[in-house]
């Protein structure tokens, strides 16, 4: 499967996404720069981490508002599978690709350690490597990652299985509602999450419980 | 030109953070009976057009698009 990592000034997770794909999918990823207004012809969509235009006005607004944005939208539409880490996240929650928003941490500090994820639905492209409860380490670092969405929308996004991880075992680092991690679109074709997935994919790293991410969207899960 | 104000503020039931933080110092401060403090945003605009109307209307579109997050923010225009 084929792959792309979108670039935009201030994102700097992009080299360890783009070490990430290439080890799992044994190919390198294209990447898109923002004013891009075409996507090639590929199967995932990677928005990576980082401080895209420095945080200004609200974390992602203004990357969110960027040409390639339009492009991902539209790929988005056709299924292509979009995945958000961090600021990922926050652009996709910004462009309305995603329900909710993404405030500040609610200890208002910076967190950068290792959290729990409970893998809350297993039965999407992005998940199938994992078992239902399963709880995984994954490596956080954000100043905004406290999820929030209203009460319907909450109720709905519970509803549907959107709601993919959340923090486990009291390691809720950011105040987010009903402790959410990670959401998905409705059609299931679109993931964002706070956690760093890519910063654990192999020993030199201490672990590779956040390989299954990558396998299942790549389609490479080792039988 | 016009000289427009938007205020852009959270909405009620959304937790602030930042507002807590700023109640709890003032507190610290000596200051007594501060029964909230929520934060908010302001911009300055000016905008190059002698039309009111329009000037509502591109300001109401540039709230919705870019200036608030309507999912936490509520926002009002207000014109000099």
């Amino acid at each position: 499967m084929k792959s792309a990592v979108v670039q935009l000034p201030g994102l700097n997770r992009d080299r360890d996404m783009i070490a990430a794909l290439t080890k799992i999918s044994g190919k390198a990823p294209v990447t898109v720069w923002q004013t891009e207004t075409e996507i090639p012809d590929v199967d995932l969509i990677v928005i990576p981490g980082g401080f895209s235009y420095g945080d200004y006005l609200r974390c992602g607004a203004i990357a969110a508002r960027m040409p390639v944005m339009q492009a991902i939208k539209a790929k988005a539409e056709q299924g292509v599978r979009v995945l958000g880490v961090c600021n990922g996240f926050q652009i996709l929650v910004e462009a309305g690709l995603l329900p909710g928003a993404l405030m500040r941490n609610a200890s208002l500090k910076f967190v950068c350690r290792e959290v729990k994820l409970e893998v809350v639905n297993p039965e999407t492209a992005f998940t199938r490597a994992y078992a239902k409860g399963q709880v995984i380490r994954t490596p956080v670092a954000h100043h905004d990652g406290n999820y929030f969405a209203d009460a319907e929308t909450l109720k709905t996004i519970e509803g549907n299985g959107q709601v993919v991880f959340r923090y486990a075992e009291g390691t809720n680092p950011n105040g987010s509602i009903n402790d959410i991690a990670g959401v998905m679109n409705a059609k299931g074709n679109v993931l964002g999450m706070m956690p760093h997935p890519e910063n654990l994919i192999e020993v030199a790293h201490g672990g590779s419980d956040g390989r299954g991410i990558f396998a299942s969207a790549l389609d490479v899960i080792a039988a | 030109m016009i000289k427009a104000r938007v205020t852009v503020t959270l909405k009620n039931g959304v937790l602030d953070p930042q507002g807590k933080a700023i109640e709890g110092a003032l507190g610290a401060l000596g200051f007594d009976g501060i029964g909230q403090v929520r934060q908010g945003k302001v911009f300055d605009l000016q905008l190059e057009t002698a039309d009111k109307a329009k000037a509502e209307a591109d300001l109401k579109a540039m709230c919705e698009k870019l200036l608030a997050n309507t999912v936490i923010e509520n926002y009002s225009i207000s014109l000099a």
